[in-house]
């Protein structure tokens, strides 16, 4: 609570989100860490290598897997198991792929749905989890401001706001009846530019695509979408051009919107926000699906 | 700053390095929509550029649907965050923003400020290290001006800015701002909060938020912003004696095993003794590991992992204290109480309490006295309902090493957790521990139970018989007793009705009394137990909590819980007592079935289905079910 004498922010930030995990680890029997590929879940391995050292985290990786992804991400995944030793499970919703749900023919928020939001409840009920720890922050979003750290979801994985454990000081109730199961944002507290900022003290690795490099993209509703692979569809009359664009989120990729920019490393990321004028969502299309957007999503189960 | 990072990359590293070493200040603002918060948080974040034009867009178009500002932009729907609260215009939960400046890096809670939620404001002001008071300049210290700063006063919150707003609408005037400086330093006196600034502002046009005014120039002090950059954090944590709640152990191998866990309070070295409570054993700290390897010491607030020179037990729940300054070891205290749920309080009802890394059971055993947190006056109180505060005596089930709540918010604040639905029920800080749990030592009986029981040839239980009035719970007791004393058991009946004659004839059936009366009996039943009888329990005993508590009192295998049940309508007909009659006609309160509820047990060992069957055969289903407990133990 007071900060202490000689600890800068960064530190206390650290020091929480620790404090968070281990609560994690001592009162669930199955916790899971949820690893996106992106900057915040680089940061929580971290973190995690952090909190349990010198035993490695105890618990596994899952990423649950839309197969959208753009390629350097599933390369960059592979790398930080192989690097952490930590146990990797991949999750894809194998009838929704079967169906061929894909984000061009089904929309965004269908394809969102079904691969993402759908594909979490059945990896958890799958493996059982009853903790999954993720890299959500109060910053990205309107309505996860009022997100607790520790928040409890319902047998079938629903999120009520009305119903929400009030928390005091640091004693999370972590407390669930059967079946019920908590999600946990040890970077609630953070905002992007921290992230960034321990990603620059801490030499934390991070998918390229945040770095700016010269990219083929094309313009879509006011967002410069990347053609990553062959699966792209482009409409008629549309052509690629090369641009010197970064990502500030990374998700599926014909869902994350680029940017133009010219920052390619940590520090000049960190002067590129530091001068910005959008927020880091502006780019991801599935915030804008109508009023409220995000606070439904989550009422249905997605993070 | 330059554009061009590399044409300035050492005064940018510079920057940067700056804003690490910043510091984290946690504060609360406390006030109601009308008082303009929102608008001011709105304007801090809008001002220190952490709005973006995207948001910014969004703003305006929620503006125009929802906005109270006509067609200027509302900067208080910036922070209303969930979508039924914006369409209803209030704030109802707590919301957390941060922003940062150069200095140091800011973490609001907004709680909200309706009289009915002091929930909120408690839960916002627990990590609080400075509260901001909106005034509204027009209306002055109001009744909720008081509530909040009580409240801030009994979570320990010490400093506090009032920030009078709306300073524009009374033509920027010294003398509204001086009567309310003074009325309010009235009221703070009385409470300990030690620390008051008061700063007359406008959220709505700025002055004096993020830049000095022009309209009130006879005020010299600092702006809002500059006092939250420069108030001082430190709360004499590290000062403090050393206290570390232990959360995890670590044992990756053989040979090592860590004590993983957050400094709460003062400094570590290797080498220092410490005292492991509540055990009160002592060792020395061999290594301590933080989070980028071995380290000389810590300080409050680190997270770090100590090794032990010596092999002593520790878990989790355990705090490793400095030798020379161990903390207070109880398991009764007085404390107060913020209450957060809907289901009153109960005196007496067993809850699950959570203090550092502790889980205990717990009961509140006397209500002293409610707060009104408006005026300070005391009043007395049976039970608390949502938002209620009280000064009361705790109970906990073990003892535990704690400090009282102003001197260390990790080891002296706590929360209840309802043990049925696991719900956060309530909040409390400990004030002292009382002198019971020191100097209670339990006297250990020459003969154990195990040996009582042998000697009756029989195994101790306590067949617990719950229902409605009417079901059967005495008839089936007294059928099932008279068996058992055929078959040469030992066995007694505590009958409900019966106790109240005499043990529980001063409680009446209020929910707080009936859950007392349970206590009392579960205790003399557990008395029984210990004696090695078979005792019969027959009182309807309506809430599961009361039960799981009597349960949870014996050992494992020794409470059998008999569900008498009896359709309500059946219990009418046969009305044996007349009961239903005079509560049908009001002529009795708080009847069973009728004016208060019935929890019908989830897992109850046995079912006795009464309304069917006759009292002689539901009577033989009992003896069955110990008869086939007890067939595979032999000579039972």
């Amino acid at each position: 609570m007071a900060s202490p004498l000689g600890l800068g922010h960064l530190d206390e930030l650290e020091a929480e989100s620790i404090y968070i995990m281990r609560e994690v680890v001592a009162a669930f029997s199955k916790p899971v860490m949820l690893y996106s590929i992106g900057k915040d879940s680089s940061v929580l391995v971290r973190l995690a290598q952090k909190a349990f050292h010198p035993a490695p985290p105890p618990f596994p990786l899952l990423h649950v897997d839309t197969t959208w992804k753009f390629p350097e991400m599933y390369e960059f995944r592979e790398r930080t198991a192989r690097a952490t030793g930590m146990e990797l499970i991949v999750h894809i919703n194998q009838e929704g792929l079967d169906q061929g749900v894909n984000p061009f023919t089904h929309g965004s928020a269908l394809h969102t749905d079904v691969m993402k939001t759908q594909a979490l409840k059945q990896a958890l009920d799958k493996y059982g989890f009853d903790a999954a720890v993720a890299g959500a922050r109060r910053d990205e979003e309107m309505s996860r401001a009022k997100e607790r750290v520790f928040s409890l979801r319902t047998r079938t994985h629903r999120w009520d706001p009305r119903n929400q454990r009030p928390e005091l000081w640091h004693l999370y109730n972590t407390h669930v009846r059967n079946g019920e199961s908590m999600r946990v944002f040890p970077l609630s507290n953070w905002t992007e530019l921290d992230v960034w900022s321990y990603i620059d003290r801490e030499k934390i690795p991070v998918v390229p695509l945040y770095f700016a490099a010269p990219r083929p993209v094309v313009h879509r509703s006011g967002t410069l979408i990347m053609v990553a692979d062959e699966r792209m569809q482009l409409a008629p009359g549309e052509e690629p051009e090369m641009k010197r664009v970064r990502f500030r989120t990374l998700g599926c990729y014909p869902l994350s919107g680029a940017i133009e920019s010219d920052a390619d490393s940590v520090p000049a990321i960190i002067h590129e926000m530091l001068t910005a004028t959008h927020s880091e969502r502006q780019g991801r299309v599935i915030d804008h699906d109508g009023e409220g957007s995000m606070e439904r999503k989550k009422q249905e189960g997605y993070f | 700053m330059s554009a061009n990072p590399a044409a300035n990359r050492r005064q940018f590293r510079a920057y940067v390095n700056a804003r690490e070493d910043g510091d984290i200040l946690r504060f609360i603002t406390c006030g109601s929509v009308d008082d303009g918060k929102s608008t001011l948080i709105g304007r801090l974040l809008y001002e220190s550029r952490l709005v973006f034009q995207d948001q910014l867009a969004k703003v305006e178009a929620d503006s125009r649907l929802h906005g109270t500002q006509g067609d200027n932009l509302d900067l208080a729907l910036l922070l209303d965050g969930l979508q039924a609260e914006r369409e209803q215009g209030i704030t109802i939960d707590v919301a957390y923003r941060m922003f940062s400046t150069g200095r140091r890096k800011f973490i609001v809670a907004d709680a909200p400020g309706h009289e009915q939620y002091t929930r909120n404001m408690a839960t916002g002001a627990s990590t609080a290290d400075l509260a901001v008071v909106l005034i509204d300049a027009r209306k002055g210290v109001l009744p909720q001006t008081c509530r909040h700063t009580t409240i801030l006063s009994l979570l320990g919150v010490r400093r506090v800015i009032a920030a009078v707003n709306k300073m524009d609408l009374v033509d920027w005037s010294k003398d509204v701002f001086d009567g309310i400086v003074a009325a309010y330093g009235q009221f703070a006196q009385r409470l300990d909060v030690t620390d008051v600034a008061c700063i007359p502002v406008s959220a709505l046009t700025g002055d004096n938020v993020t830049r000095p005014s022009t309209a009130m120039d006879w005020y010299g002090g600092p702006t809002l912003l500059q006092a939250l950059e420069f108030a001082e954090v430190a709360s004499g944590r590290e000062s403090a004696s050393f206290r570390m709640p232990v959360q995890w152990v670590n044992r990756p191998s053989a040979d090592f095993r860590g004590f993983a866990g957050t400094v709460a309070s003062g400094l570590i070295r290797r080498g220092d003794p410490v005292m492991l409570c509540p055990s009160q054993k002592t060792s020395t700290v061999k290594r301590i590991l933080g989070p980028d390897g071995d380290l000389d010491g810590a300080r409050a607030g680190q997270a770090v992992t100590l090794t032990l020179a010596d092999e002593v037990d520790v878990s989790r729940g355990d705090i490793i204290a400095s030798a020379a300054e161990p903390p207070s070891l109880s398991d009764q205290f007085a404390c107060h109480i913020v209450w957060m749920h809907e289901d009153p309080l109960l005196p007496n009802r067993p809850y699950l309490l959570k203090i550092g890394t502790r889980l205990a059971g717990a009961q509140i055993t006397a209500i002293k006295h409610k707060l009104n947190v408006s005026t300070l006056e005391h009043t007395a109180g049976r039970n608390l309902a949502l938002n209620d505060i009280a000064y009361c005596n705790i109970g906990l089930d073990r003892r535990i090493a704690f400090d009282p709540y102003r001197e260390l918010r990790e080891t002296g604040g706590f929360i209840l957790i309802d043990r049925y639905t696991y719900e956060t029920v309530g909040a409390g800080m400990i004030e002292f521990g009382l002198w019971r749990g020191d100097n209670l030592t339990l006297h250990q009986l020459a003969i154990d139970k195990p040996e009582r029981a042998a000697q009756k040839n029989q195994r101790a239980c306590v067949l617990w018989l719950t229902g409605l009035s009417g079901a059967g719970k005495s008839a089936t007791a007294n059928a099932v007793e008279r068996r058992l004393h055929a078959m040469g058991r030992h066995s007694y009946t505590l009958d409900g009705d019966n106790l109240r004659h005499g043990l529980t004839r001063d409680l009446g059936f209020t929910d707080a009394d009936r859950v007392e009366n349970v206590r009392r009996i579960a205790e003399v039943a557990k008395l029984f137990v210990d004696a090695g009888m078979i005792v019969l329990v027959s009182v309807i005993s309506p809430f599961r909590d009361e039960r799981g508590m009597a349960r949870e009192m014996m050992d494992e295998g020794e409470f059998i819980e008999i569900f008498v049940d009896c359709p309500i309508e059946v219990c009418e007909q046969r009305d044996p007592k007349g009961l239903y009659r005079k509560a049908r006609a009001g002529q009795i309160k708080n009847f069973t079935g009728v004016d208060s509820a019935y929890e019908p047990p989830e897992n109850p060992e046995i079912v006795l289905k009464t309304g069917e069957r006759s009292v002689e055969e539901v009577a033989d289903q009992v003896v069955d079910y110990l008869r086939s407990r007890t067939a595979h133990e032999p000579g039972k």
